[in-house]
């Protein structure tokens, strides 16, 4: 039965003919499962079979507007399938339904071409927004705690619901218009009837595509809430160096080696980074 | 006085399902509301919103966990990470039963998040009910085991649904959550009786009633929560009632979810079927 359920539905939403073995799928259902006065055994496996796409199909279009919008609503669908088939649900809970999608776009790129990396940028942005929702927060570090180690030995964790993003395009902007978009489409359709089905859904109007820009994000919550912050070049690295293991005198001197600004006061700077970092709780201790 | 010995906490009246769309208005106006069940696994997360709404409702309300993931009828072996999860919400909750599925959904480790009927043959009857044993004793809090909607029948039963959740109980010794929408989705998609199901499964181990609404297709009648109850379920409902006595209720509704107002208005309905069976009891 597992096999059935698992394998994907035809171009239109049925059960597949044939069993994964070649041979005919309503020989195969009649096997073990009881047909009734109104449905035979194939339809009856076909509820199941169609009821775990249209389950999981819905949970990823509604975990990826962003990516939804730049490869388009049906290739999206396709897109997902072959993920799916690809990397079925590992897990209890239908909230990591997408934690393999990064894997499954670089390896097979195909399914978002032209627009590959801006794709791959948008699946690793939504996916961070899940881990910022519910990831655990370990005590916090206060700036005290932090000041009382010398930076040479001083290792500073960040939170596990925090990430940090070095994209190629513009996606955070891009997905507050693409979200703009949703929302305004459904109040205009409020009085209408509710589709469940995301392909029987209307035309929506076209949001620009980003632009190509280096854009450093960190995606963390606040108070619960989900938020997505820029940083400056030297900023995300001093944090990335963190999150890698080095101490806080290496993270920095790090990140200014590389930095091609000269008329800033680094101390100041970092202090203050560091000041703002700390309020918003983004420092724990290391996980060991 | 508990109506029988799986159901001591029959004071808890008429329950609904904590769902998203509702926090604001509960955490704001604080209804009254006789208890919350929460859906175990929207809560098994290591931090965020949600535990932050729950321990907001806890601090105001009884709730009882209500899982959809432990696929007790899995012939795979529980997941032990899995029960540790619910244990850690178990003992923040203070739940003080809580429920899970007579069916499977997973195998070897990947999920359909589905609740797949089982064939009902003594060989799965034993192995059910030996999950449940070793869930109850490794969570430490009574099971109610639920029974599923389904869609399929398999060649290879060895007898009805319902002697099948009694065998698996009795081996379990746990309760029932008796799901009477479940009963009777079943009954119009497998041709049986649906009181012939509820006059024959062991009574006294009813420690939960589900009531929900359902969708009917050309051919079939699928388990939708998506409705107000409808009238067989009610009717279904008043005999659960006369049978196993004052039970706590729950009234499930997972799509298009209407205001508060209106699902809690639709829940308390069944009131009037307990009150109605107390007086003539009395009477």
């Amino acid at each position: 039965m597992a096999s059935a359920v698992f394998r994907p539905l035809t171009a239109r939403d049925r059960m597949q003919p044939r069993w994964s073995d070649g041979r005919s799928a309503r020989t195969v259902a009649n096997e073990f499962i009881k047909p009734n006065d109104r449905l035979s055994s194939f339809e009856r496996l076909e509820i199941y079979n169609r009821v775990y796409w249209f389950r999981v199909l819905d949970c990823l279009y509604d975990d990826y507007p962003g990516l939804r919008a730049i490869v388009g609503e049906k290739k999206f669908l396709r897109l997902a399938t072959a993920y799916l088939a690809k990397y079925p649900s590992v897990s209890f809970t239908l909230r990591n339904l997408g934690q393999r999608l990064e894997q499954f776009l670089r390896e097979e790129p195909s399914w978002t071409a032209p627009n590959e990396i801006l794709a791959l940028d948008m699946a690793r942005f939504e996916w961070a927004q899940v881990i910022a929702f519910d990831n655990a927060e370990r005590p916090r570090l206060t700036m005290d705690e932090i000041s009382d180690t010398p930076p040479g030995r001083l290792r500073i964790g960040l939170q596990p619901y925090l990430s940090l993003l070095e994209l190629n395009y513009a996606v955070d902007r891009f997905l507050l218009a693409i979200k703009k978009r949703e929302a305004d489409t459904l109040r205009d359709e409020a009085s209408n009837t509710f589709e469940s089905m995301p392909h029987l859904q209307r035309r929506k109007r076209p949001v620009r595509r980003p632009k190509q820009e280096q854009v450093r994000l960190v995606v963390h919550r606040h108070d619960n809430l989900l938020y997505y912050k820029r940083l400056e070049p030297e900023a995300f690295a001093i944090l990335r160096g963190l999150q890698q293991g080095k101490s806080v005198e290496k993270a920095c001197a790090a990140a200014l080696a590389n930095s091609k600004r000269r008329d800033v006061d680094w101390v100041s700077q970092i202090q203050e980074w560091f000041h703002d970092w700390s309020a918003l709780g983004w420092f724990c201790s290391r996980a060991r | 006085m508990p109506a029988n010995a799986f159901n001591n906490f029959n004071d808890y009246g008429i329950g609904i399902g904590l769902r998203v769309p509702h926090y604001r208005h509960i955490l704001e106006k604080k209804p009254v509301v006789d208890w919350f069940e929460i859906i175990s696994e929207n809560f098994m997360v290591d931090g965020g919103r949600p535990l932050q709404v729950l321990d907001q409702i806890l601090e105001q309300y009884r709730v009882v966990q209500h899982g959809v993931a432990m696929y007790l009828g899995s012939a795979d072996r529980l997941s032990r990470d899995h029960l540790k999860k619910v244990k850690r919400l178990v003992k923040r909750t203070n739940t003080p039963w809580l429920s899970d599925h007579l069916c499977w959904g997973s195998v070897d480790g990947r999920y359909t998040h589905d609740l797949l009927p089982m064939p009902y043959t003594f060989a799965a009857a034993k192995t059910t009910a030996a999950n449940i044993r070793e869930a109850s004793d490794y969570l430490e809090v009574p099971i109610c085991v639920e029974n599923v909607s389904s869609y399929a029948e398999f060649h290879a039963s060895e007898m009805t649904e319902w002697e099948f959740l009694s065998e698996v109980v009795e081996r379990a010794n746990c309760g029932i959550l008796l799901d009477v929408n479940n009963i009777y989705v079943s009954s119009q998609n497998h041709n049986f009786d649906p009181y012939d199901y509820l006059n024959n499964v062991p009574h006294y181990r009813v420690g939960q009633i589900h009531i929900a609404g359902h969708s009917k297709f050309e051919k079939y009648i699928l388990d939708t929560h998506d409705h107000p109850v409808l009238d067989p379920v009610w009717k279904l409902y008043a005999h659960a009632i006369k049978l196993v006595g004052r039970t706590a209720t729950l009234l499930e509704w997972d799509d298009r979810i209407p205001t508060f107002a209106e699902v809690h208005r639709e829940a308390l309905k069944a009131n009037q079927f307990v009150e109605d069976q107390f007086q003539t009891a009395a009477a």
